[in-house]
């Protein structure tokens, strides 16, 4: 395949993904945002009121980064985990496996997918966020930097699920028990300077919390975590992941026999 | 050139199951070939193989000199294939699968939409185009199929029992069809349980049977191999006293007033007409009792399976001997 050929088969497998999470925008558009709103509400305006600053920010304005961030994550993988899955599920799969495409486009395709996604709904998530707080962004390339990567890999992570579900429990197994404890913990709705000492070195082992610290080092200016520690361990999972999942797929793993 | 080639392809699934067993196969550009076998032969895993669905075990495989290991890309552009199952997202409009599909081999969507509405029309689905892929009829959908096979223009185009379901009028414009493009240039290898559709369509022929070629050759030589036909005849007048024998022919009575007679090739049916006047019998009509192929295809797929079992009585019986002479 030439370039121009290979970026034909990109934006087809990228236009088909944005497409189908567009053409059912109230199940996956409009939920977080009212999840989020709910959030605010009563984390922030209810229960929040009754807590003190954190870091020097209301505790409304110190878990605006967390629930934007969570919103990116958990639809950049459901996006990809869902969407390759009933690809698999209904073999029109097999669509892009007879064809040319070489197999780092369709992840790349099925990744960037993700990725349009999480950043619509982190784009819906950051309005409502605005109509509750009046943030201000402290660094808006590094906010952007962490939002793009951590939508990446998530994305990758949710695709290597769906090579490995069998059937559709089989997806939402690790987003109920893996992903949503590890951004509950990551320090969303708390900083971990809060936690006693074992319980804080126990929440660095978890890579979200990298994420949802950088993030909001880069809307607040304020981190439990070294920024560019945090930045190195995202870039490194990034490429492991996608290699992996490169991989599997080169092997065929769940999708041929 | 060679449309395909295939050397040595075998094929063991994880379970142990030996799907093949070293197909060797080869197909001339240009050509309409059968690839024939009963359920559970190996067809599709060898379809599976060079369209890159299943990973193979061991064995060579080229499409248009473009080895499908070292060039999958290159190799893979030239195929289309229409599989056996539906395998489209049942949600998406037909027009959208067939661009989505053209863009997959790198067409962009301007070229794509014009490719789309060639093939849709042509296969009587352009009033569809906007229905989702789940709301059409069977038929409609093995059309579709074919449709998104050919929407790259590939060169060598694999259906697996493509009229599997379909209605004999829908089927006979799909051969109308099917012949046409193979006329153009295309190289076809059709896959089918219909073998009135290979015999009528195809030139030549392999037949797989538990994972091996049994059979690969013209049509016109493996019909050539069948020795003997078998007609219907039905006749104006009650059959009392039936011809006890007439040289070269074999006769049943069917019922009354319908006879079927074996004639080997080297014999005339006119010799069954002339007897039948003597005995002021007319015949009012007269058919083949099966397809040609059919009887040929069963007879070969049948040698296959009776030398298997004789090859296996065989090894066990030397087992059998070996562990009597063991002390």
């Amino acid at each position: 395949m030439t370039f121009n050929e290979k970026f034909n088969a990109f934006k087809t497998i990228l236009v088909k993904e944005y497409l189908r999470f567009i053409r059912i925008w109230i199940q996956t558009v409009l939920p977080p945002a009212i999840t989020t709103a709910l959030y605010f509400v009563i984390f922030g305006n209810l229960i929040g009121s009754q807590i003190s600053d954190i870091d020097g920010y209301s505790y409304m304005d110190y878990i605006v980064p967390g629930l934007i961030l969570m919103a990116v994550i958990t639809n950049s993988y459901a996006n990809v985990v869902s969407s390759f899955y009933s690809a698999k599920f209904q073999k029109s799969i097999e669509e892009l496996l007879v064809s040319p495409t070489p197999n780092y486009l369709i992840l790349a395709g099925f990744v960037s997918g993700g990725v349009a996604r999480g950043v619509i709904v982190g784009i819906v998530v950051t309005l409502v966020a605005m109509y509750f707080s009046d943030i201000q962004i402290h660094s808006l390339t590094l906010s952007f930097t962490v939002f793009l990567l951590t939508a990446i890999l998530f994305s990758i992570a949710g695709f290597i699920n769906a090579i490995f579900a069998r059937s559709f429990d089989d997806i939402t197994i690790i987003p109920t028990f893996v992903l949503t404890p590890l951004t509950y913990l990551g320090g969303i709705f708390y900083s971990i300077n809060m936690l006693p000492e074992f319980w804080q070195k126990l929440s660095l082992i978890n890579p979200i919390l990298y994420m949802i610290n950088s993030f909001r080092y880069g809307l607040l200016g304020v981190s439990d975590t070294d920024i560019s520690s945090a930045l190195f361990i995202i870039i490194i999972f990034i490429i492991s992941l996608f290699s992996y999942a490169l991989y599997l797929l080169n092997k065929g793993t769940g999708i041929k026999s | 050139m060679k449309a395909l080639q295939i050397n040595q392809l075998k094929k063991r699934y994880k379970n142990g199951t030996e799907a093949l067993k070293g197909v060797d196969l080869e197909v001339n550009e240009g050509d309409f070939f059968a690839l024939l076998g009963p359920n559970g032969a190996g067809k599709s895993t060898t379809i599976g193989i060079i369209s890159g669905l299943v990973n193979k075990s061991s064995g060579n495989v080229q499409i248009f000199d473009k080895n499908l290991d070292l060039d999958p890309s290159t190799a893979k552009s030239y195929i289309g294939l229409v599989p056996q199952e539906f395998n489209f997202n049942q949600f998406e409009p037909v027009k959208e699968i067939l661009i989505n599909q053209a863009g997959y081999y790198g067409i962009n969507r301007r070229m794509a939409s014009k490719r789309a509405e060639k093939y849709l029309r042509q296969l009587e689905l352009w009033d569809k185009r906007r229905s989702m892929a789940r709301e059409l009829s069977g038929g409609m959908k093995r059309r579709l199929m074919i449709a998104r096979a050919l929407i790259h223009e590939p060169r060598l185009l694999i259906l697996d029992e493509p009229t599997a379901g379909v209605d004999i009028e829908i089927r006979r414009s799909m051969w109308d069809f099917l012949r046409t493009i193979n006329q153009q240039g295309t190289t076809i290898i059709l896959t089918t349980h219909y073998l009135e559709e290979a015999e009528s369509l195809c030139k030549n022929i392999a037949i797989i049977d538990h994972g091996i070629a049994i059979e690969n050759t013209s049509m016109r030589k493996l019909l050539a191999q069948l020795n003997m036909e078998t007609f219907i005849l039905y006749l104006d007048k009650h059959i009392n006293d039936l011809p006890q024998c007439i040289p070269g022919c074999g006769l049943r009575i069917i019922d009354q007033q319908t006879l079927e007679v074996d004639i080997e090739k080297s014999n005339s049916i006119n010799q069954v007409f002339k007897t039948l006047s003597e005995h002021k019998i007319n015949v009012l009509s007269m058919r083949n009792k099966s397809n040609r192929l059919e009887q040929l295809f069963m007879h070969l797929v049948e040698k296959n399976r009776h030398n298997k079992e004789l090859v296996e009585t065989l090894i066990q019986t030397s087992h059998e001997n070996i562990a009597v002479e063991q002390p």
